[in-house]
């Protein structure tokens, strides 16, 4: 019905256009059509724009803090102090800050790409269409939460849980709280990217397993999870792009004291939250504190543009196609 | 009683035999299945379980906050007559500006890639770049926004600005934008942006090739055919991924955090330069310190926009069922 009546709108609107119909109107119309055709083009560019505009002012930003007399960029890529508030010399070694960021991924990583595929694998192969349509939401509201509010919770909920049931040791600052909170957000991007994955995978593949006598654990483990597997590491990519993306819940939950640790109970700085600090004001505009807040970004942004298009191109490489 | 004799058949086959080791034995693998499904019930009741914990202890915290002048009053230094109403209506003109303007922009693009573009190495290009744009961190979207509209380059003096209109009127301008509302708004739909494209290639993709060749065959142009066809058979599921976009961008805290907003504001925004606090900051900003007061303001104030984002997503769904229905 709908069709019919979309075809019929399209007949009217061609038959307006052929009533008119000289050759004057047809150069009219095909001089309207490229001028729309060039704005859409606009709109196309613009996000062009944007990436390049980013590279740009990243690393405009960039060289001008390398060249400042307080800095070397020997030290910022290899120095393990980052020290740009206190005392009288200040240091700008960016590892800290980087082992602070890969230790709140590698925890949030290690809750939420398992759990994520598990729960993929069970609304994908064993849930009934009746628990699917009620666990769906319980993702999706999870998936629209903002983060500020998991930065709340780690705060409020998951740190004094692992004071009082884990370890004393867990001050009111800490790497696990964090990383447990940031790797809530970043499980259903793992539980609904997966699951499209899995689903995508033609039936045809897991009837012949079952023939062969599998159960649906075989056929899941080894039919279904092989045959989506670009999907899914595509997923865990982009979820842990966005873990090293996070801002507001380890500026909340994570503390502000930069250096190398490996002990989850620790305090510790990740590059977003030395970002917050400084944009926050805690130093002078156009200094080379607030200068270094630029580099920082430009090391954040190489490292998720790295992901990124790694995800991209095994996406491509290893896609399987059936038909 | 059904399993049994195939049991008793797999065994007396030589060639299950053959391929049976003894831990991959047919009991064992049914208990292997069991088992997972086991973990399975357990791993996903327990992202419920969290989702409930969530809930339940923000609103433990904050319900006793929750009042009518919890919505009428500015924030204040002493938590009892602290309220949310800067941040809110920051939140409702930052959020519009970035509706009005990710819109538009979002969906021509999407339009273009899906409708005009021809295969060419520009077009690869386009689509390269969003993919890659949908991965940057909100953050760095903040400082592009800084530099772009709150700085605009450098091009224009913050401290002696080039003013158009009257600042009585709403759309009062000034270059460079500073940390307005405007400036704000332009900075979500950077953040917005690639959501928006992505989901509403997705809405167009949808739409029979057969609906476009029969507008074209009747002597349609791509873009009568686009507009009078394509646009509104796909528009309800762009709206609904629009929905989505918009829920994230009314959540994001550090990109407006980067543009250097104040952080303690007691007026509401009257034209697109006024300053503003959007509801996620406030949330941030009373988080923050030490005292428990200010943390059942915080969880009062995540109640408020966990209630604006649930419209959202009501809104959503219906969309969706009524696509559903149109489709089906």
């Amino acid at each position: 019905m709908q069709n019919a009546a979309a075809v019929s709108t399209a007949a009217r609107s061609a038959a307006a256009a052929s009533r008119r119909g000289t050759a004057r109107s047809r150069a009219a119309r095909d001089g309207t059509e490229r001028v729309i055709r060039g704005a859409l083009l606009g709109c196309a560019l613009l996000s062009v724009a944007s990436t390049f505009t980013i590279l740009v002012i990243l690393l405009a930003q960039t060289g001008q803090f390398l060249a400042m007399p307080e800095v070397s960029a020997w030290e910022f890529f290899t120095g393990t102090t980052w020290s740009p508030l206190l005392g009288a010399e200040k240091h700008f070694g960016i590892w800290p800050l980087v082992t602070g960021t890969l230790l709140i991924t590698a925890i949030a990583a290690a809750f939420a790409l398992p759990v994520g595929l598990v729960v993929a694998i069970y609304l994908s192969e064993y849930a009934p269409p009746r628990v699917r349509t009620a666990l769906k939401p319980v993702l999706e509201i999870l998936a629209g939460i903002p983060t500020v509010v998991y930065g709340f919770f780690a705060l409020t909920v998951i740190t004094p849980f692992l004071h009082d049931h884990v370890s004393e040791s867990f001050g009111t600052y800490n790497a696990l709280g964090a990383g447990i909170a940031v790797g809530i957000m970043i499980l259903p991007i793992v539980a609904s990217l997966s699951e499209d994955a899995l689903r995508a995978v033609p039936r045809s593949l897991r009837d012949a397993s079952s023939a062969l006598g599998s159960t649906r654990f075989d056929t899941s483990v080894k039919v279904v999870v092989p045959a989506a597997l670009s999907g899914i590491v595509a997923s865990w990519l982009l979820a842990i792009t966005r873990a090293l993306g996070e801002t507001m819940i380890v500026a909340l939950a994570a503390g502000g004291l930069a250096h190398m640790t490996a002990n989850p109970a620790d305090e510790l700085q990740t590059m977003t939250a030395y970002m917050v600090q400084i944009f926050l004001g805690d130093a002078p505009a156009y200094g080379v504190e607030y200068r270094s807040s630029y580099a920082v970004a430009t090391v954040l942004f190489a490292m998720t543009l790295g992901l990124t298009i790694v995800g991209n191109l095994f996406l491509r490489a290893f896609r399987e196609e059936y038909e | 009683m059904a399993g049994l004799p195939a049991t008793a058949r797999a065994r007396r086959s030589p060639a299950a035999i053959a391929a049976a080791a003894p831990a991959n034995s047919q009991v064992g693998r049914r208990a292997a299945d069991r088992s997972f499904l086991a973990l399975c019930l357990g791993i996903t009741s327990l992202t419920v379980v969290i989702l409930a914990v969530l809930l339940i202890t923000i609103w433990n915290d904050g319900h006793g906050r929750l009042s009518w002048d919890f919505l009428t009053n500015f924030a204040s230094r002493k938590p009892a007559e602290a309220g949310v109403k800067a941040s809110l209506w920051g939140s409702i003109w930052v959020c519009t500006i970035c509706a009005l303007s990710a819109l538009p922009i979002g969906v021509g693009t999407a339009i273009y890639l899906e409708e005009f573009s021809r295969r060419s190495r520009l077009t690869s290009f386009i689509k390269l770049n969003i993919a890659n744009l949908a991965g940057v961190p909100s953050i760095v979207y903040g400082i592009l926004g800084l530099t772009a509209f709150a700085r605009l380059f450098g091009m224009a003096s913050a401290d002696d600005p080039i003013t158009l209109g009257n600042p009585e009127s709403f759309f009062y301008l000034q270059l460079p934008f500073g940390h307005g509302v405007l400036a704000g708004g332009l900075t979500l739909m950077l953040v917005v942006l690639p959501i928006i494209i992505v989901s509403s290639q997705e809405a167009l993709r949808s739409v029979p090739r057969s609906l476009r060749t029969g507008s074209l065959a009747l002597g349609a142009t791509q873009w009568q055919t686009t507009w009078n066809i394509t646009l509104p058979a796909s528009i309800p599921m762009i709206m609904t991924g629009a929905i989505l976009a918009m829920s994230r961008a009314i959540g994001e805290a550090a990109p407006v955090l980067v543009l250097g907003v104040p952080l303690f504001i007691r007026s509401t925004p009257t034209n697109l330069m006024s300053d503003f606090t959007v509801l996620p900051l406030q949330i941030f900003n009373w988080a923050g310190r030490p005292q428990a007061e200010f943390h059942e303001l915080a969880a009062a104030a995540i109640i408020v926009l966990l209630a604006v984002l649930l419209t959202f997503n009501a809104i959503a769904v219906v969309l969706r069922h009524r696509l559903q229905r149109a489709a089906g």
